[in-house]
């Protein structure tokens, strides 16, 4: 690991003006995505702006409607919130499934979706939910935030504070992991809102995708019968040494129907 | 720059460089060997400590984290008071033959305390569930998971007991 400068901030805009005075300086949140970087020299920042001390990124609030999580909550707090488990149970399922206990205990939600990894799970929740991305500057709708590989929405220097959740009547969340390292190779949540169906993939493309013909057929009739007979194009879909295209277009259909069972039967994580 | 945390029960200051990971800090600077590096990719469990209580792979933690913080290693864990005894979860392991080099050995039960403390009693799946990001190469698990669901009942008993 190259050396670098630490600032550990007090205050969100004293942060944004650290990033903003060297350009190639990195955010960190747990640190479980970033560490292992710095380590493999995949990057060398001048210096790393430690988000652990600013004051309001931490921990999960509702409204009649709604569910905020602040930035710096980890898999771990998410996973055990009685507030997420209650209103959002496929939330707190997808979180318990993220890597193992120590990764839990650190590595943080917005540091998982600004790092957008193609097989990460909270961008299929994030997207599957509608949620919105709310950063030190504005809001972003889940659906203009995810953009493909690694890219996403926000521009240089801006924090994600926290994402805000519309909880929906009903949702469920089915991942089918990589033996070896957890991720997903193909997960799908599925949410189901008064005005229609949600579906999200994570882990089979680039990036996380919807699929709109088993969103139509999810809000004819929420029922995995529904979406049995769609199978997804292979086209923009990875193949690589875990699995060929195909198979992943078969397990987007299986993990679907899955999540859509999940939902149905919908109680919360242990 | 200087931290101050709480290493084993005893305050602790140091200086080190922000690069510094907790393994190297443990290791080459407290002389703390227990604590294992076996992939230094953050995969195998065999570096865990306890970050304020909760376990986390200290190959993947820089040591500005510790300020302020309380830290337990393997070489903190201790059996009743006064008794010089091992810990109820080690003395599982050894009772149960959950180990045969023993490389992986403080992370599991660094991993698997916390995850007693956690939970109580302990069902096989929870504790397959609870190890999965500890991997070793000699046991097959099996003798691991016996000792783990062992030792939790043994804290548990001893918790009871107090
Ligand atoms: C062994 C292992 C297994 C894993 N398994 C899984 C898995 O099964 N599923 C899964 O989804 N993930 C998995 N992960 C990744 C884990 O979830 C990470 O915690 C996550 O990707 C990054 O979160 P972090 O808080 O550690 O971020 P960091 O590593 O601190 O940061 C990651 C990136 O995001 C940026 N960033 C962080 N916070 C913010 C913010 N608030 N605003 C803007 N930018 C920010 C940083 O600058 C950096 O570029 C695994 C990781 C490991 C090491
Ligand atoms: S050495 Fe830390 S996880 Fe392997
Ligand atoms: S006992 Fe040898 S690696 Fe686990």
């Amino acid at each position: 690991m190259k050396a670098f400068a630490y600032h550990q901030p007090g205050q969100i805009p004293e942060a944004a003006k650290l990033l903003a005075a060297e350009p190639d300086s990195k955010l960190v949140a747990g640190g479980m995505t970033l560490i292992p970087t710095l380590k493999q020299r995949l990057a060398s920042p001048p210096a790393l702006i430690d988000l652990s001390k600013l004051p309001g990124l931490k921990g999960c609030t509702d409204n009649d409607a709604t569910i905020t999580i602040g930035a710096m909550t980890t898999h771990a707090e998410v996973a055990k919130s009685s507030l997420v488990r209650a209103r959002i149970p496929a939330l707190a399922a997808l979180a318990s499934q993220i890597g193992d206990p120590s990764v839990r205990n650190r590595g943080t939600i917005c540091g998982s979706v600004a790092n957008n990894d193609p097989a990460a799970d909270y961008p299929a929740g994030v997207l599957g939910l509608a949620a919105t991305i709310i950063t030190n500057e504005r809001e972003i709708a889940a659906d203009n935030f995810f953009r493909g590989l690694f890219e996403t929405a926000l521009k240089p220097g801006e924090i994600i504070t926290a994402v805000r959740f519309p909880v929906p009547l009903l949702a469920g969340y089915a991942k089918f992991k990589a033996p070896a390292s957890r991720y997903a190779l193909v997960g799908v949540f599925v949410a189901k809102f008064r005005d229609g169906v949600r579906v999200a993939v994570t882990g089979a493309g680039p990036g996380v995708f919807r699929v709109p013909p088993m969103e139509h057929a999810l809000s004819q009739g929420f029922d995995p019968a529904s979406i049995a007979a769609i199978r997804i194009d292979t086209d923009n879909l990875t193949s690589d040494i875990h699995a060929e295209a195909d198979y992943r277009a078969h397990l987007v259909t299986v993990m679907a129907k899955r999540a859509v069972q999940a939902a149905l039967s919908e109680r919360p994580a242990s | 720059m200087q931290i101050s945390f709480t290493l084993n029960g005893r305050p602790t200051s140091v200086d080190v460089a922000p690069s510094m990971l907790v393994t190297e800090l443990l290791r080459e600077h407290l002389n703390l060997t227990g604590t294992h590096i076996g992939c230094d990719t953050s995969q195998c469990g065999a570096c865990v400590v306890h970050l304020n209580g909760a376990p986390v792979k200290s190959c993947t933690l820089l040591a500005p984290a510790l300020d302020g913080a309380t830290l337990l290693t393997i070489e903190g864990l201790q059996g009743a008071p006064g008794s010089n005894r091992l810990h109820p979860m080690q003395e599982a392991f050894r009772e149960n033959h959950g180990l045969q080099c023993g490389f992986c050995t403080p992370g599991m039960v660094m991993t698997a305390v916390a995850l007693a403390q956690d939970k109580g009693v302990l069902t096989e799946a929870e504790v397959r569930h609870g190890l999965e990001g500890n991997i070793c190469r000699c046991t097959g698990y099996q003798n691991i998971v016996v000792s783990v669901m062992a030792g939790a009942a043994a804290m548990h008993a001893a918790n009871a007991g107090e």
